[in-house]
């Protein structure tokens, strides 16, 4: 395994993580854009944005860009979060160049206006759908309640309201601003021909020009408060609270990764046993969510309606529970064992590297291979995790919960 | 392409089969064991996964508990499932923890301790599993179209009744594995970075013991013809469709396969090129092939908001009929292009071989190489496709759909 980078003239990044012996390769744009880039007026257009990266450029139709995708028999798709939009690939190693002819050809589309028309109509299908599932729409009030006037309130989607009002013309500006090589890292993974990977990225992306991209950060101001939302045909409760946590870059998030996975992961933690083995909850589980200035712990509970406070109840008192139920060693080592087989596992699939590698690129600007990243996690004390678990206790949050009544 | 497979047949009628993937750190296994929701009764409709369930809280040396801490120490990831036909209990592991993960396997086939003072708890789960689907209205609509499609025995749900689950008594659990789980039609296939003398010796010390036949399968499948709508207050109306194709062991298998990937494999298959690009209908469309023995089906889902709902069925279905009138050349080269791409691929991981595997054993009574299934895929043609588009029109329709409102049936359909 080889790790190899290079910066462009242009500033654009390239970087790969190189294992000769792979039978695919795997090739993605990590775009530092994401819902928390935009302004409220024109909240939605990094993801609507994504979708129309597909719909053509200069040199291809909307048609032919999805019939090349296919072409290459590649394993393509994208997604849009708060913090990143993403563009990968997995194809086999003689389509390398093919991949990356078209993938960032899709980095310059033409944002022809009856395609962006016509793509409103499935972005406002694609809220429709989540509109209609409620754990969806706890989480989207959690994330506003949560971050309040903070970046990271904006919902990833936008609204009905946000989407139908924006123009075309919006989108252009923001896509100029935001798709600047500077902005931009190539990442790839596998059977990588890395000499070629940057002479072939140089000539494609010669005319990108640079540009002066900032991004507001600073820690959210948070208010403790309950929300409750009703969802008529719902049949289950959904509760869902979030309260501060360790950030991307802080190095404590390796311990609350570790305390998350004993507390509640969706088996054998302590939530599993006192409420998903009894048959108490259909789900109750706890995890990180992690950005870049900031991050969040979050307690997601499913069960029936009558059920809530009681299962809440039970929730609280396991989450203040760390004096009279300290960490144990054998928690420790059994969380430690799942977590690190876990990534080794999905690491034997370059198309699962590609976001490991890219995110730990663009957001830490640091390359690990499985094993250095799985030791953070080895190094993790009992010590260290029972204070934070001790801090739970007097925890700020946010409780958003969502029922038929 | 290389493979290196082996099989082998336990006295007992177990089949073990292993490809070896000396590139890979891991290895996976699943055992597939006729066990499945068609040997169930109605009254106790969801016994299949209880039992299952039961079977797991607790096994051999290990008390519920100690199972999955076990798996946890041994940094397995582990699933199971409740099909038609089977119950399938599917593990991934480093290839050094291979031996003390399929002995967990192997205890919970052969000596489960089916806790009576837990059968409650696992009744509650699965009530509540079952009852978490009301709020997603898209898996619901699959659940109603099995059981309309393929009738009471075989359309029934992994997840139960209501009424059946209340009814299920620990002797029911205890005896329904005792009938099933058995060696005789069972098949443990693995996959990754393994010796194979050494695991065919592994697989005689952990399932040696294992004796019997399991019950008899019911009569052949048969696919049933009608629709219905289920009224429920959402935006979007969810459309789940079916049609008659061929089934997995059918000599035309993989022109049918084709044809589906025609329609919906890729970004610019049709139906994401109709119903999505062009109208923009929908967030989501698909087709895919399903077999149940030797009934094959194709099913589609298509979700649009409700004022839209009419139209995005019509289209789906005037686009699934279309290929009649042809499949141009570049379609059929992108369609060979993924599935080239996709086996080669499948080289990356042990999880996937080792479930398509014991699927092939189970469907066809052998595993294909990868080479014969590329020598299918590229012997297709845009005639022979057609021609058997023509010869196994879609007919046979079912549709369920959940929304607020009901669909007029298209002439197509209420055949």
């Amino acid at each position: 395994m080889q790790f190899r980078t290079e910066v462009l003239d242009n500033g654009l990044e390239v970087v790969a993580e190189i294992n000769p012996d792979a039978f695919s390769m795997s090739i993605g744009y990590f775009v530092k854009t994401g819902s928390r880039d935009e302004t409220h007026e024109i909240a939605g257009v990094s993801h609507f944005l994504e979708h129309m990266m597909f719909k053509g450029t200069a040199r291809r139709t909307s048609v032919d860009v999805n019939r090349e995708l296919d072409d290459l028999g590649s394993q393509s798709n994208a997604y849009t979060s708060e913090e990143q939009t993403v563009y990968y690939m997995s194809v086999l190693p003689e389509n390398q160049c093919a991949a990356l002819d078209l993938l960032t050809d899709m980095m310059r589309p033409s944002l022809r206006d009856e395609d962006f028309q016509t793509e409103k109509q499935v972005i406002l299908e694609e809220i429709a759908m989540y509109d209609d599932q409620p754990p969806y729409g706890a989480m989207e009030r959690a994330m506003e309640a949560y971050f309040g006037s903070h970046p990271l309130a904006t919902r990833v989607l936008g609204t009905r309201d946000t989407v139908t009002a924006l123009t075309s013309e919006a989108m252009r500006t923001y896509h100029e601003a935001r798709y600047a090589p500077n902005n931009l890292c190539l990442v790839a993974t596998g059977a990588v021909d890395f000499d070629a990977l940057v002479k072939e990225t140089a000539t494609r992306t010669k005319s990108w020009k640079a540009s002066n991209i900032s991004r507001e950060l600073g820690p959210p101001k948070v208010q403790s408060q309950t929300i409750g939302m009703v969802h008529p045909p719902a049949t289950q409760q959904y509760t869902l609270e979030f309260s501060p946590g360790p950030g991307y870059l802080d190095p404590d998030r390796y311990v609350t990764r570790v305390l998350g996975s004993i507390l509640g992961d969706d088996t054998g933690s302590r939530l599993f046993w006192d409420l998903v083995d009894t048959g108490l909850a259909d789900t109750a589980v706890a995890y990180t969510q992690e950005f870049q200035d900031c991050g969040v712990f979050g307690i997601f509970l499913a069960c029936a309606p009558d059920q809530q406070t009681e299962n809440w109840a039970r929730i609280e008192a396991i989450l203040a529970s760390a004096l009279e139920s300290p960490v144990t060693e054998r928690e420790l080592d059994l969380a430690k064992n799942k977590i690190c087989a876990g990534m080794i596992l999905a690491s034997e699939r370059p198309s699962n590297r590609l976001f490991s590698v890219g995110n730990a690129w663009t957001i830490r600007r640091k390359y690990e291979g499985v094993r250095d990243a799985a030791e953070h996690y080895r190094q993790v004390s009992l010590d260290q995790v029972q204070q934070a678990f001790l801090k739970l206790k007097d925890r700020q949050r946010v409780l958003v919960s969502v029922g038929p009544e | 392409m290389q493979q290196s497979f082996y099989q082998h047949r336990l006295a007992n009628g177990l089949i073990v089969l292993g490809e070896r993937m000396p590139w890979l750190e891991s290895v996976a296994f699943t055992l597939m064991i006729p066990g499945g929701t068609c040997r169930e009764t109605t009254p106790r409709a969801g016994l299949a996964g209880l039992s299952l369930e039961l079977s797991q809280r607790g096994a051999g040396p290990w008390g519920s508990r100690e199972i999955v801490e076990q798996l946890d120490f041994l940094g397995v990831e582990r699933s199971s499932t409740v099909s038609t036909f089977h119950t399938t209990v599917s593990m991934a592991a480093m290839a050094r923890v291979l031996e003390p993960a399929l002995e967990v396997a192997a205890a919970m086939v052969l000596e489960p301790h089916f806790p009576e003072e837990e059968l409650e708890e696992a009744r509650q789960s699965a009530l509540l599993e079952l009852s978490s689907i009301e709020d997603d209205p898209a898996q619901k609509c699959f659940k109603e179209l099995k059981q309309l499609r393929y009738g009471e025995v075989f359309g029934r749900s992994s997840l139960g009744t209501e009424s059946g689950l209340q009814a299920i008594s620990h002797q029911d659990c205890v005896d329904f594995h005792a009938r099933n789980c058995r060696p005789q039609g069972s098949v443990l296939a693995l996959a990754g970075n393994f010796d194979w003398e050494q695991f065919v010796k592994l697989a005689e010390k952990l399932f040696g013991g294992w004796s019997g036949h399991a019950a008899a399968e019911p009569s052949p499948v048969i696919s049933h013809r009608g629709s219905t709508h289920l009224s429920h207050d959402s935006q979007q109306t969810h459309i789940a469709l079916a049609y008659d194709s061929v089934p997995y062991n059918h000599p035309e298998y993989y022109r049918g396969r084709g044809i589906v990937g025609v329609l919906s494999d890729g970004m610019s298959s049709r139906l994401f090129t109709e119903v999505r690009e062009k109208r923009g209908l929908v967030y989501a469309v698909s087709a895919s092939s399903h077999s149940l023995k030797n009934c094959g089906s194709v099913l589609c889902y298509a979700g649009t908001t409700s004022a839209r709902a009419q139209e995005t069925l019509n289209v789906t279905v005037e686009t699934i009929r279309d290929i009649r009138n042809g499949i141009d050349p570049d379609e059929l080269s992108r369609l060979k292009s993924r599935v080239r791409t996709s086996l080669v691929m499948e080289q990356e991981s042990s999880t996937s071989r080792s479930s398509q595997m014991a699927y092939d054993w189970v469907y066809l009574g052998r595993v294909p190489p990868r080479q014969e299934v590329l020598s299918e895929i590229e012997s297709l043609t845009c005639e022979n496709l057609v021609e058997h588009f023509l010869k196994y029109p879609p007919q046979g329709w079912t549709l369920v759909t959940i929304g607020p409102e009901p669909l007029e049936f298209a002439d197509a359909i209420s055949n």
